[in-house]
């Protein structure tokens, strides 16, 4: 989980540096998207470790939950949240949510076979390059799209403000010196995380960056 | 003090068990819990009702035996303190009190409030111990332990081996307790020469007995009578992940 769940922190963090230029302009991500793409096969070996990382990390999510609930099949007539969070409780849901949302995520930006009416823009070609930035533009004009991934965003940010402190923690890098520290440099990373993937919409969606 | 009890009551393993309601009238706000159930008992035996079992022995917080989930927190309200030493002034007059035993996979009831706890003994038996020859005793002195480490050793020692964090576990995982047998052998000079077959045997003797594991909720610190942190926790991984170097 740790191992995985790491990983899949530095591919979001990547993901996210690239993603942050759309706010530099309409060359920035579509010089990058050409980059990302003119590396052939390099791209794919990526693509396919990142969804390995992805399945490995929610068959053991799975299977996690499922052996601890059987550990403990009977609920208390009274128990009092003590220490743990909503965003702990709830890792499972809020993972789940972000599967459904990359199958999403993957059929509108990789594969192309929803709202094609905004993803065509790709097809154009601006300053020789396909047009990246208008099709994220167009897309996320979309108030359904922009309000489909700022919830998805959200999920994001709930299951890193537990995974962050988590991964620390079971990595065996904590002490009681540390311990508090961790978990609030966790749920601030988380908000960071967060906030940066939703403003990319969100400045679509409110023409702060125009297409 | 007047006090309505809300109790388990199982008769056996296979039944079913449900919460039953007593009266606990003309309580002492200086009885310990566990006199207060005694009195409560006491009334019941004369009426020729079953009473309550729980388990007990020291009544002095350092045995472990006691062990009851007080409205919805085990061992009760009260930081840092056994449900023994738990006394009832801590409570209102009219309070409504629910009583639980540890709920876990792993620790089937046996009867009302006491529950089988075996299954902390087979972790033991896997590894929380030190093969040695006992031959005389060893002069004072001879091995030099830092002040620090000893610390460090003797605050996961506190561990009485309750079962609370289990108890308060939303995955039942006895990861609190494992830890801290596993780390306070971990960095004394006797422990350090059998340490990797430690880790690796009381962790797997931990899933193998039916806990689940841990997730860093960190409920088990907060509900431990004696304060065990969960620094220990983050001591048996290091411990495990240096076990495969
Ligand atoms: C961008 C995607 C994701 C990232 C960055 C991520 C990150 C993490 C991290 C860092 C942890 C903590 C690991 C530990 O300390 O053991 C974790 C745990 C977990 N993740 Fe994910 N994850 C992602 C997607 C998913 C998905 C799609 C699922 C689908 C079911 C999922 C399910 C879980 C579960 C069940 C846990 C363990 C829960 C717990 O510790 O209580 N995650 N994740
Ligand atoms: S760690 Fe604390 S709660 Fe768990 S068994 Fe030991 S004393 Fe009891
Ligand atoms: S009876 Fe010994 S600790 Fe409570």
């Amino acid at each position: 989980m740790a191992v995985t769940g790491f990983m899949l922190v530095c591919f979001i963090s990547v993901h996210l540096l690239g993603n942050l230029s759309v706010f530099f302009g309409v060359d920035a991500i579509n010089i990058y998207a050409e980059k990302l793409h003119s590396l052939g096969p390099v791209v794919w070996i990526f693509r396919m470790a990142i969804l390995l990382l992805f399945a490995v990390h929610i068959t053991f999510g799975i299977q996690l939950t499922v052996e601890n609930s059987s550990a403990s099949p009977e609920a208390y007539a009274i128990k009092k949240r003590l220490k743990t969070t909503f965003a702990a409780e709830s890792m499972i849901y809020t993972g789940l949510i972000i599967l459904v949302f990359l199958l999403y995520h993957l059929l509108h930006f990789t594969v192309h076979v929803v709202h094609t009416d905004a993803v065509s823009a790709v097809q154009t070609l601006v300053n020789g390059r396909p047009d990246v930035f208008t099709m994220i533009g167009k897309s996320f004009n979309n108030a359904f799209i922009s309000i489909v991934y700022v919830i998805a965003m959200c999920a994001l940010f709930l299951h890193l403000s537990h995974g962050l402190q988590s991964f620390i923690q079971t990595f065996g890098l904590n002490n009681g010196k540390t311990q508090d520290i961790v978990a609030g440099i966790g749920k601030l990373a988380a908000i960071f995380y967060g906030l940066a993937y939703i403003a990319i919409p969100l400045a679509f969606l409110f023409h702060i960056v125009k297409i | 003090m007047n006090l309505t009890l809300h109790v388990w009551r199982q008769k056996g393993p296979q039944d079913k068990g449900k919460l039953e309601t007593y009266p606990a009238k003309d309580v002492s706000s200086d009885m310990s819990f566990l006199e207060m159930l005694d009195e409560v008992n006491d009334k019941l035996i004369k009426e020729g009702k079953d009473p309550i079992a729980f388990d007990h022995d020291c009544r002095e917080g350092i045995c472990g035996m006691c062990s009851s989930v007080v409205n919805g927190r085990p061992h009760g309200h009260q930081e840092k303190t056994t449900v023994c030493q738990l006394h009832m002034r801590q409570f209102e007059d009219g309070a409504d009190i629910v009583v639980e035993p540890w709920l876990a996979k792993a620790f089937p009831i046996q009867k009302d409030l006491i529950v089988d706890r075996s299954a902390l003994d087979v972790i033991m038996q896997a590894g929380g111990y030190t093969s040695c020859h006992t031959g005389g005793v060893v002069d004072a002195n001879s091995l030099l332990i830092p002040k620090p480490v000893a610390d460090f050793s003797m605050d996961a020692a506190e561990c009485i081996g309750c079962g609370a964090c289990i108890a308060a576990c939303p995955n039942s995982s006895a990861m609190l307790f494992t830890s801290a047998k596993v780390a306070q052998l971990a960095v004394l000079p006797q422990g350090k020469a059998e340490a990797k077959d430690r880790v690796l045997e009381m962790t797997k003797a931990m899933l193998d007995e039916g806990f689940g594991n841990c997730t860093n909720h960190y409920e088990c610190q907060e509900a431990c009578p004696k304060g065990i942190s969960v620094k220990f926790i983050a001591t048996l991984n290091r411990e495990y992940l240096k076990s495969f170097t």
